[in-house]
């Protein structure tokens, strides 16, 4: 599972790494991303021509080869039975959805097979719950700051994790690329 | 630091409430009641799961405490306001047709679906026709929205939202504001009863034309939810409402088959006759 995190300054990011990266995705995504809620949003169809992306509903299956978006105003867990869950409790950083409840899930769910990501923006959600992945055995990675329009999110999970991976958006495609290649050779 | 829970520790806490206070969360979604733990340990300074277990053994005020704190009672006015907007187009026309109109608000929380609901049923000329039923599990919320208090700072966002759900009145005229909080209009509010009501153990009370139940069941199991799907089948008149929160589902539910879709996007279901 790849979980994607980022606020201000990442949309631009995000469209660059699903459109780079190769068509046949290997694994599941997952998108936390801020956004604005009650108000209508395209955001699903606007991040990729390329692949479709899903909004997924409450206790609807995780899928493999899929990418799921986190919904406007709710919280994306994942239920130990491979399914999506939905909650509406308080945002956290000011966030709902919130990349470090979505994260810490994803380390609960995935140990080791968990990769997380975080992306551009203006707060300091995603550091703690990146550190909860990597204690879990899985691999964290950040938008190299200087990359970064805002570089508060990427800075704060890089003191938080020292063990995270700084890659531009050309490294990490190649860094995903490599892993999905060397996921098949398991196989 | 998150104070850690295995799954054995969730379920030993799960039996061990169950037994002592006779609350039933054995049919909760895991991942949030587990993460509403953890966040309840962080905000009471406990150490870890057999200091809370001790604590809960021992001391029923702090157990009442917790159970304030687990169950999500998180509101708003007129959230999503396109569902809003479709409720007085697609059902408010259909409920007008009858003589008394019963409507059953569960696990409403501190009120503000139910304060809404009940200023789309006002500018359609129902409310002096409607009898509001709005329950919850939680007391505290319960007594909380008897007071119809809501924060001040809030009602800037629930006037945007309000307008979008195709409100035309000024939406100050339905609360008095003091320095802190908006009250909703005693006047509006005269044909609501709160009261305490459990969807996993209680059971049909009346007969309804219309319930809302929204963003409740994604802190349930599919078990569960099927149970409250029957139990809110068995308390719809033939061809009664019901709306559920908008990414909440009834596809992975068998219970689906015995209602019809009025609006897929903005959840909006149908008993089928």
């Amino acid at each position: 599972m790849i979980a994607i995190g980022g606020s201000a300054g990442s949309l631009p990011v995000l469209a660059e790494l699903l459109e780079q990266l190769p068509v046949s995705i290997d694994c599941t995504m997952m998108i936390i991303v801020h956004r604005l809620k009650n108000v209508p949003s395209d955001l699903d169809r606007l991040l990729s021509l390329k692949a479709p992306i899903i909004e997924p509903e409450d206790k609807q299956p995780i899928l493999s080869r899929r990418i799921y978006l986190a919904p406007q105003n709710y919280h994306l867990l994942i239920e130990d039975e491979g399914t999506f869950a939905l909650d509406y409790s308080e945002p956290l950083h000011y966030s709902r959805p919130s990349i470090d409840v979505s994260f810490a899930s994803v380390a609960e769910a995935f140990g080791p097979r968990a990769l997380g990501i975080l992306l551009s923006g203006a707060s300091k959600d995603g550091a703690a719950g990146m550190q909860r992945i990597i204690a879990a055995g899985g691999t964290g990675i950040v938008q190299d700051p200087a990359t970064a329009l805002f570089d508060t999110m990427p800075l704060a999970a890089l003191e938080l994790c020292p063990e995270a991976l700084s890659m531009s958006i050309t490294d990490m495609v190649h860094f995903l690329t490599e892993l999905k290649m060397s996921a098949k050779h398991d196989q | 630091m998150i104070k850690e829970i295995s799954n054995e520790e969730l379920e030993t806490l799960v039996s061990l409430i169950h037994r002592q206070y006779g609350y039933d969360f054995s049919d909760y979604a895991r991942s949030s009641l587990k993460r509403r733990f953890q966040r309840f340990m962080g905000y009471a300074y406990i150490g870890g799961v057999t200091e809370l277990s001790d604590r809960l053994l021992q001391d029923a005020a702090f157990f009442e405490r917790m159970a304030q704190f687990i169950t999500v009672n998180v509101t708003e006015m007129f959230r999503d306001p396109l569902f809003y907007k479709t409720l007085r187009e697609l059902v408010l026309p259909r409920l007008a047709t009858y003589p008394i109109i019963k409507i059953w608000h569960a696990g409403c929380a501190t009120g503000e679906e139910v304060f809404s609901m009940i200023i789309l049923l006002q500018e359609a000329g129902l409310l002096e026709r409607c009898r509001i039923y709005a329950t919850d599990l939680n007391a505290v919320s319960l007594h909380k929205a008897e007071k119809a208090l809501i924060p001040l700072k809030c009602m800037k966002d629930y006037t945007q939202n309000y307008l979008q759900s195709g409100g035309m009145e000024d939406f100050s005229n339905y609360y008095m504001a003091d320095d802190e909080h908006a009250v909703i209009d005693q006047a509006l509010r005269r044909n609501i009863v709160f009261f305490q009501h459990n969807l996993v153990t209680d059971q049909v009370f009346n007969e309804f034309q219309l319930i809302c139940c929204r963003n409740v069941f994604i802190y349930f199991n599919k078990q569960l939810q099927d149970r409250v799907l029957r139990l809110f089948y068995d308390s719809l008149a033939p061809l009664g409402y019901l709306t559920l929160g908008l990414k909440e589902s009834m596809m992975f539910s068998e219970e689906s088959a015995r209602f019809d879709a009025v609006s897929a996007v903005h959840k909006i279901f149908r008993r089928k006759s």
